[in-house]
């Protein structure tokens, strides 16, 4: 137990005596949290918008007010023929174009239907697709609320689309989550990677190996340390989720900590492992960064559907440690879920940490002595 | 550092028979046999890839022998890897101290690594700074010295815990033949206080030095002697020619 005190001590002189490891440590999450937060969205937030009136009845004025007190639409232009706003787009100032054609008031006071054109810039088309869906639903419901006491008796079906759990859309609500698994499976992983491929490299793990000290206590006393740091990290970057970029938290907060300690353990035994193979720092940091940030970026559902994928695709994400995780933070999180809903999860969590461990034991052996 | 004698078992501190291990069909170490006595020096020479760092790791509980036995201060290679380690001392080429630890530090870890208690190893530094004549230096980082201070430095630490046997795996590495000499004269020291000395080396002139020097080649033990005895019996003046002599027939070569 002293023995095993003492590396843990040694270890804290390693990481605060390097600068290097205190700025992967501690800068990196801020900055990616505060680059995927607020730099990376695909949130549409007063996007330019021109407006062609043919119409200029009451409620062509009508939707456009309620157009622009959404938040979601700015009034950049407002156009007088469709050469306006064929120039308005060659210009790339406007991204979307509402047209309200002759008789639009009219049409949806007497026949209880009319029509609205929207022209959007589909060079950018994900941005397209989203402000027509936006403009479309604010000027549908419009329509029903104008519609429901003039219109025809009888029962009439309504497809409603609502949006649970984050009605506004906000992208932090998908984008942090994302990026809490990513940096913390990243720093942890990374760091105890490097930590004991130095050890190697001076020629102090041959030594360590050939002290009475066991390898389950020279791989644990290489965790602990990172792992409380770690711990650190991810009570700021979960802070800077709730206080800056607003994610709500609505489940239980010992539960959310529990459960990134968890991963955190995952994060380190992988960093573990790959260490042990690896026989200089930099192929340590590199295979880490290769072979962690692509696979999670693509494959934990952070921004691709794992339901869209194919299916070879798809059983690879399973061994994707972030995954789990993020099922667990969005479900604590965003949906206020516990450990009922999440045992599944955990479990998995859990089962990744300990086999990692003992690969990575198994590792040590085989490759060091 | 080894100021109380070290108690040894009696009979040889190190006894090997016929200790082999294969790596596939690969023979790194075909069927060794030798003794090493108490407070011996005993050289383990033998050119690159001949089996030296094989042999050492069986001997120093790393690595599982295939066939034969062994024992080291007592305890056998096969069941009792544990044991040896706590009865060994390791020192390699790369000096194995902590660069970014200060003098001090480096003490207390390995102090602690080995079981000392705090009072123990706070009385062994202080002894061994004095020794070295590192006092001013407790609080310099281990990387802001010069290599031969390291390499004493390393050396005392692997005797801190006063091992039965040291192993030195080419120690003396990369340094100038004064701080060589030197560091000769901290091992005459060990020995005469009965630690055994296992010594790997590529430096003739260290061969020299030793009590007795075992020379292998292709994964076996050719010649093993005192350095006089071995000179004389290939009628040659200096260890050099006994080792060319031995070493040219080699297979295994890197």
């Amino acid at each position: 137990m002293k023995a095993f005190l003492m590396f843990v001590r040694k270890e804290f002189y390693h990481i605060f005596r390097d600068p290097r490891t205190l700025l992967i440590l501690f800068g990196m999450p801020v900055a990616l949290v505060a680059l995927f937060g607020f730099a990376l969205t695909n949130e549409i937030k007063n996007a330019d918008v021109a407006v062609l009136d043919f119409d200029k009845g009451v409620h062509a004025r009508q939707v456009q007010q309620r157009l622009f007190s959404s938040g979601y639409f700015g009034l950049r232009d407002y156009a007088t023929s469709y050469l306006d706003v064929a120039a308005a787009f060659r210009q790339g100032h406007v991204k979307l174009a509402v047209v309200f054609p002759v008789g639009f008031s009219a049409d949806l006071d007497h026949l209880g239907h009319a029509q609205v054109q929207l022209v959007a810039d589909a060079s950018d088309q994900n941005t397209a697709i989203s402000l027509v869906n936006y403009a479309s639903t604010i000027i549908r419901s419009y329509a029903q609320e104008q519609a429901r006491p003039t219109g025809p008796a009888g029962p009439r079906v309504e497809a409603v689309s609502r949006l649970y759990f984050n009605p506004e859309m906000k992208a932090a609500y998908t984008f942090v989550p994302g990026t809490m698994a990513l940096i913390l499976l990243l720093v942890s992983a990374m760091l105890t990677s490097i930590t004991i491929a130095r050890e190697k490299e001076t020629g102090t793990m041959e030594v360590l190996l050939v002290s009475p000290m066991r390898q389950l206590p020279i791989l644990l006393g290489k965790i602990l340390p990172y792992f409380l740091l770690s711990f650190i990290n991810g009570l700021v970057i979960l802070g800077l989720g709730v206080w800056a970029l607003h994610i709500p938290q609505r489940g239980s907060l010992g539960l959310l900590i529990a459960e990134t300690l968890l991963y955190i353990f995952v994060a380190l035994a992988l960093g573990v492992l790959i260490s042990t193979r690896a026989a200089s720092q930099q192929t340590a940091m590199l295979t880490s960064m290769l072979s962690l940030l692509l696979p999670t970026l693509i494959l934990s559902g952070f921004l691709f559907p794992i339901a869209s994928m194919p299916v070879p695709l798809q059983l690879l994400s399973n061994v994707i440690p972030a995954r789990p995780y993020i099922v667990v933070l969005k479900g604590i999180m965003i949906k206020g879920l516990g450990l009922r809903e999440l045992w599944r999860e955990t479990l998995t969590l859990a089962g990744m940490g300990t086999a990692l461990l003992l690969l990575a034991l198994a590792s040590l052996k085989n490759h060091l002595a | 550092m080894t100021e109380q004698p070290i108690k040894n078992p009696a009979g040889p501190v190190i006894k090997c028979e016929g200790l082999t291990k294969r790596f596939g069909t690969f023979v790194a170490v075909n069927a060794i046999s030798f003794e090493v006595a108490a407070g011996e020096i005993f050289g383990f020479l033998g050119a690159n890839g001949a089996g030296k760092t094989t042999a050492m790791r069986m001997l120093c509980g790393l690595l599982g022998p295939t066939e034969g036995m062994a024992t080291v201060a007592g305890f056998d290679v096969f069941r009792q890897p544990e044991l040896i380690k706590q009865h060994i001392g390791y020192m390699s080429q790369k000096f194995s101290l902590y660069e970014d630890l200060t003098v001090r530090e480096n003490i207390r870890f390995y102090g602690g690594v080995y079981g000392l208690k705090t009072v123990d190893i706070r009385q062994k530094t202080d002894e061994l700074l004095r020794r070295l004549g590192l006092e001013a230096e407790r609080d310099t980082l281990v990387g802001a010295l010069p290599l031969g201070w390291k390499q004493k430095l390393a050396f005392s630490v692997a005797l801190l815990h006063t091992p039965a046997v040291v192993f030195l795996d080419e120690p003396t590495g990369g340094v100038d033949p004064i701080t060589r000499r030197q560091f000769w004269d901290l091992i005459y020291e060990a020995a005469a206080l009965g630690t055994t000395v296992f010594i790997t080396t590529h430096y003739m002139d260290e061969a020299e030095y030793c009590d007795r020097v075992s020379i292998m080649v292709d994964g076996k033990i050719e010649a093993l002697d005192t350095p006089a005895g071995l000179k004389k019996h290939f009628s040659v003046g200096a260890m050099d020619e006994v080792f060319l002599h031995l070493a040219r027939g080699a297979k295994n070569q890197e």
